[in-house]
């Protein structure tokens, strides 16, 4: 089995358009929730959002390359220009064939499928430009981040609602370790900030009118955010014989499905997804100093993971520091998994712990250590990241300085 | 009032596969078996019917699963209350 380094990393979200804007945001605990503006939010009454605000995409991409481009591939292949330009590989050569490409996304093209649908539906439109499918279809991103760099060996897009992200790290990951590929960029894209979209998740009850506050006493649910994160996920000794940046290993992956309700959380499920992935690692729970959890800010997702992690880590959940980032960059849906091991693997690097923010007052039902408001100047040397999907699909991925 | 009470009790009744009339204002809602989504798909139904809009959220809904509701007469005074105001709660 090898060991699989991290030796690239790349972001676009509320937080920031590169990685090293995220990590000053994330470290300075001010949440990206506002206003939205990329759409009009006359017929919404959910409108607030953690929307990638001055995204020009002409800055990236020449307009004949832009027609071919969803938003939602935009976001992945920024990302992915900045992970692959960290790790300094080249894969035009030998390396694109030895390489993968996984990309989670839970829904795709949706900016291009609403503005077509209303374009047929509302404004009478004959006929749709000739690009609509292959723009809109969900693994679009993923085949655009081959096509730009070169790599030939397994591509594919995972979709698992709101664990997309994570399970396509994981797969990415089992294949390098597994010698299978040599290096993988896997990772998550998401962009649903279209009006369609909007109204099916106001429809569902869930959405907070005013902030995202996981954990906290007061919390009304989730905040919608859209953002892309990718990884280099590199063979150890490659990236090692290289002399490659290393920016941390992953641990383990562990899996699970509820087998249970289409929206409802499960404790059994989650539970034994951060086993399965703790199992993986081979590692003791007091190993792992810092969770990174799905923490959505819905009354029964942060009930149910909170008794999970206590149920798993037992006595050692007292010593965890439990954040929930989506406070900060919103809920990414697919590509949640992604952003939020990029938040644990920036605040890793640089030395800090991210808060879970808009935290108002301790919920008895949430009893664990959720760094409220306020980053710390306390070192991550261990994590899991918890991806807990509508429909049971759970994902947790461990990584390790 | 009136309308409202036998029209919550129709689509109460429907969501819980229970006759109508073997609802009352004081029944229970965690009597009725029903899990957040049914509360979020009754709030749904009832908005249909009169063309409301309410700011339910199911956040505010209790552990037992009954939305911020604990009885039926709950669920009709909090229609009641939006539906003769053109167009409900608006944010």
């Amino acid at each position: 089995m090898n060991r699989v380094a991290i030796t690239g990393i790349g972001v676009i979200s509320a937080l920031g358009q590169n990685t090293r804007a995220m990590s000053t945001a994330l470290k300075s605990g001010k949440s990206a929730i506002g206003p939205l503006t990329v759409i009009p939010t006359g017929e919404l009454l959910v409108k607030i959002g953690a929307e990638v605000s001055d995204f020009d995409p002409l800055a990236h991409f020449d307009q004949k390359r832009l027609a071919l481009l969803d938003r939602c591939a935009q976001f992945a292949l920024v990302a992915a220009r900045e992970a692959i330009l960290a790790s300094g590989l080249n894969f035009h050569g030998e390396l694109g064939a030895r390489s993968a490409a996984i990309v989670g996304s839970g829904v795709g093209g949706m900016s291009t499928l609403d503005d077509n649908f209303r374009r047929l539906y509302a404004e009478g439109a004959k006929r749709f430009h000739p690009i609509t499918i292959p723009k809109m279809m969900i693994s679009a991103a993923v085949s655009h981040i081959t096509m730009e760099n070169g790599i030939k060996g397994p591509a594919f897009n995972v979709a698992s609602a709101c664990a997309s992200a994570n399970h396509a790290i994981g797969i990415a990951y089992q294949m390098v370790r597994a010698g299978t590929v040599n290096v993988a960029v896997a990772g998550g894209t998401e962009s649903v900030f279209t009006l369609g979209t909007l109204k099916a998740w106001e429809a569902m009850r869930i959405l907070a009118f005013d902030t995202c506050r996981p954990f906290s006493r007061g919390r009304m649910g989730l905040v919608l955010g859209e953002c892309a994160g990718m990884f280099v996920l590199e063979n150890f000794e490659h990236a090692n014989a290289r002399g490659a940046e290393i920016f941390g290993e992953i641990a383990g992956f562990g899996m699970s499905s509820d087998a249970g309700d289409i929206v409802l959380p499960s404790l059994d499920g989650a539970a034994s997804a951060m086993r399965a992935c703790l199992a993986d690692c081979g590692m003791a729970p007091e190993a792992f100093d810092h969770i990174n959890a799905h923490g959505t800010g819905t009354t029964m997702n942060d009930v149910t993971e909170s008794r999970a992690i206590r149920a798993v880590f037992g006595g050692h959940a007292d010593r965890l520091s439990v954040s929930a980032t989506k406070s900060l960059h919103g809920h990414a849906l697919g590509a949640a998994g992604a952003i939020e091991l990029a938040a644990t693997l920036l605040a890793m690097r640089d030395g800090f712990t991210p808060p879970t923010a808009n935290f108002i007052e301790r919920d008895p039902d949430c009893d664990l250590d959720y760094v409220p408001n306020v980053t710390r100047n306390a070192q991550i040397n261990m994590a899991m990241s918890n991806s807990f999907a509508f429909g049971g699909l759970n994902a947790v991925l461990a990584v390790h300085r | 009032m009136a309308d409202v009470e036998a029209v919550v009790f129709e689509i109460v009744a429907q969501q819980a596969h229970v006759e109508p009339s073997a609802l009352h204002r004081t029944t229970e809602i965690s009597s009725l078996n029903l899990e957040s989504l049914d509360i979020v798909e009754i709030i749904f139904e009832i908005e249909e019917r009169f063309d409301i809009s309410l700011l339910y959220n199911a956040n505010e809904a209790s552990s037992t699963g009954g939305g911020s509701f604990q009885t039926v007469g709950e669920v009709i005074d909090y229609v009641a209350k939006h539906v003769d105001q053109p167009g409900g709660r608006k944010p």
